[in-house]
């Protein structure tokens, strides 16, 4: 062992170098508890998807792109919302905040690290429901591209409101509840086109994040996407993103402080 | 020892490590802890003893910061950390009882994300991540992630998150419970060799052997309450003029035997063992009369002892059975 040398403490670091830590000690997570993270989440977007084509007619371009769209989502809410929720929930009950908390690190850059890295757990998983989606619907692939900034932008949304669920949970089963509420709410009303809906579902349709997420992605899989109405849905779902973060902040720094009363 | 001015805040060297003053805390109707008040000097091995519940870690995360008291204050290094919670994590370093932040990540990067999160450069946290798991024997398992390492193993690559940084004060909750001898000594190794360059150490122990061997002082807690703080060596000097006797038997005892029947008058019996504080003489006699007589046959081991941090938690009022002998 070297000798011990106590110098000064180091300073605190900052938050760019806290975002990274944290978004790379959550990847090294992600070793153990893959399963969950990439593979239960695409299976079952894979399976809607296959299971769906049987009920969609091939004259209905519009539904087959909404469906593949939903699901593609689908596997954004399974991970970003419903299995952060879960996580944060777990360690607000068992005291894991304490971990964060006991070093001098920037709530905000903790949670923007970790819902980061949950967000980016659905990459893989969005390509390949999207890309055999498409094939298997007969849709084009050439503007999958708008993928990216529906991965990022939706991702965040759903990261931010998964974190401020569990954190915010009195209870971890209430966090996995919600999450698993939340992320239904997202499949059911992901796959089927707002025109379809009921008035009352439409409403509550137009207030989720990974409705835009959705949509934009729908237009893209079309031959000549509105790139208008893309741009639209991705600038509300960024809006939102950013509002679910800074709510999931709020929510840290609450479930932090109710720790410690 | 100047990190305290980094804060922003004045510390002068008399500051004590800690200076506790009249801190309570209650959940509900429990006392958690109850008006207590005492200091730790800087660079000392300070102990917290007591049983299961007696309040020893919800002191810790009030001495972290971690949780508001009721009532009193905690300064760390002059610092009031309720005023100031960004403070006690600049300058000590915590080890919670459990590792569910960490605990699917291999006690590499654990150390190595700890270091990142305590200010290291990347190569610094690195160095740590690769040092630190040798310095405690556990390099063979630093490759894999802690939910599938032994219980030992686990906490040794938890007590390694708490050195990185090499923090002024390191606040540790049972950072050797579940470890085995071996591992136990590396540990004791390791806070020495941080003590010995100017860090303070407060831990929280069950283990009686531990109490005696490493720390400089010691906190005996009950139920919320501080009910003796001095050195191992004056508190067992209080209670110097008993001796403690062990016994423990074959089988069934002789009750029939008028010694063993009063010393089961007297002794804490666990199992087959039976162990009794006496005065020096009376013990003396008691074992005399035991290995003469006919209740030697069903004796199996027996000792005298000098009294130990146990019979100093025995003569104020603690329960032997919530205390580790090992």
């Amino acid at each position: 062992m070297s000798s011990v040398s106590l110098a000064a403490a180091p300073p605190a670091p900052g938050f760019v170098a806290t975002f990274a830590a944290v978004y790379a000690g959550q990847v090294a997570r992600a070793r153990v508890v893959r399963a969950s993270l990439f593979f239960v989440a695409t299976l079952q977007s894979l399976g809607l998807v296959v299971l769906l084509r049987g009920v969609v007619d091939d004259d209905r371009v519009a539904e087959k792109q909404q469906v593949v769209a939903g699901s593609v989502v689908l596997v954004i809410a399974f991970v970003a919302l419903n299995l952060l929720a879960q996580r944060f929930g777990q360690l607000r009950a068992g005291h894991g905040l304490d971990y964060y908390a006991a070093l001098p690190v920037r709530p905000a850059a903790v949670v923007l690290g970790i819902a980061a890295s949950y967000a980016s757990f659905t990459v893989p998983g969005t390509v390949i429901v999207a890309v055999v989606g498409a094939l298997l619907y007969g849709l084009p692939l050439a503007h999958l591209w708008v993928l990216v900034p529906v991965v990022v932008l939706g991702g965040a949304a759903l990261s931010g409101l998964g974190a401020a669920i569990g954190l915010s949970a009195r209870r971890p089963e209430l966090a996995t509840v919600c999450g698993q509420l939340g992320m239904s709410v997202v499949l059911f009303l992901g796959l089927v086109r707002a025109e379809r809906m009921p008035a009352v579902l439409r409403g509550v349709r137009a207030v989720l994040p990974s409705t835009y997420a959705a949509d934009a992605l729908a237009q893209a899989l079309r031959t000549d996407p509105a790139y208008r109405e893309v741009w639209l849905d991705l600038l509300i779902c960024g809006v939102s993103g950013v509002a679910a973060l800074v709510l999931a902040t709020v929510a840290y720094r609450r479930a932090v402080g109710a720790g410690r009363r | 020892m100047t990190a305290a001015a980094d804060t922003g805040v004045p510390a002068t060297t008399a500051d004590p490590a800690y200076a506790v003053r009249g801190l309570s805390r209650s959940y509900g109707d429990v006392r958690a802890n109850d008006g207590i008040t005492l200091d730790i000097g800087r660079g000392e091995v300070f102990g917290l003893l007591g049983p299961n519940g007696a309040g020893k870690s919800t002191f810790v995360r009030q001495l972290m910061g971690l949780l508001r008291p009721d009532a009193g204050e905690v300064r760390l290094l002059g610092v009031d950390v309720v005023a100031r919670p960004d403070v006690a994590p600049r300058l000590a370093a915590y080890l919670a009882q459990d590792e569910v932040a960490i605990a699917e990540l291999t006690p590499a990067r654990a150390v190595e994300l700890t270091g990142r999160l305590r200010g290291l450069s990347r190569a610094a946290a690195r160095r740590a991540a690769a040092d630190l798991p040798d310095e405690l024997g556990l390099a063979d398992a630093a490759g894999r992630p802690l939910v599938r390492l032994s219980g030992g193993q686990r906490r040794l690559a938890a007590v390694a998150t708490a050195l990185v940084g090499e923090r002024e004060v390191l606040v540790l909750d049972e950072p050797t419970t579940g470890l085995d001898p071996v591992a136990r000594r590396a540990v004791w190794a390791a806070l020495e060799r941080r003590r010995s360059a100017g860090a303070t150490v407060v831990l929280v122990t069950h283990n009686v052997l531990e109490a005696e061997t490493v720390l400089d002082r010691v906190a005996v807690f009950e139920r919320g309450r501080v009910i003796a703080c001095d050195t191992p060596g004056r508190l067992k000097a209080a209670v110097s003029d008993d001796v403690r006797l062990d016994l423990v038997w074959r089988h069934e005892p002789p009750m029939d035997d008028p010694t063993v029947a009063r010393l089961a008058r007297v002794a804490e019996v666990t199992g087959r063992r039976w162990s009794a504080r006496l005065p020096t003489a009376e013990a003396r006699t008691a074992l005399g009369r035991l290995t003469a007589g006919a209740a030697f046959a069903a004796l199996d081991d027996f000792t005298l002892a000098t009294p130990s941090l146990e019979d100093v938690y025995l003569a104020l009022g603690g329960v032997a059975r919530d205390l580790e002998h090992e």
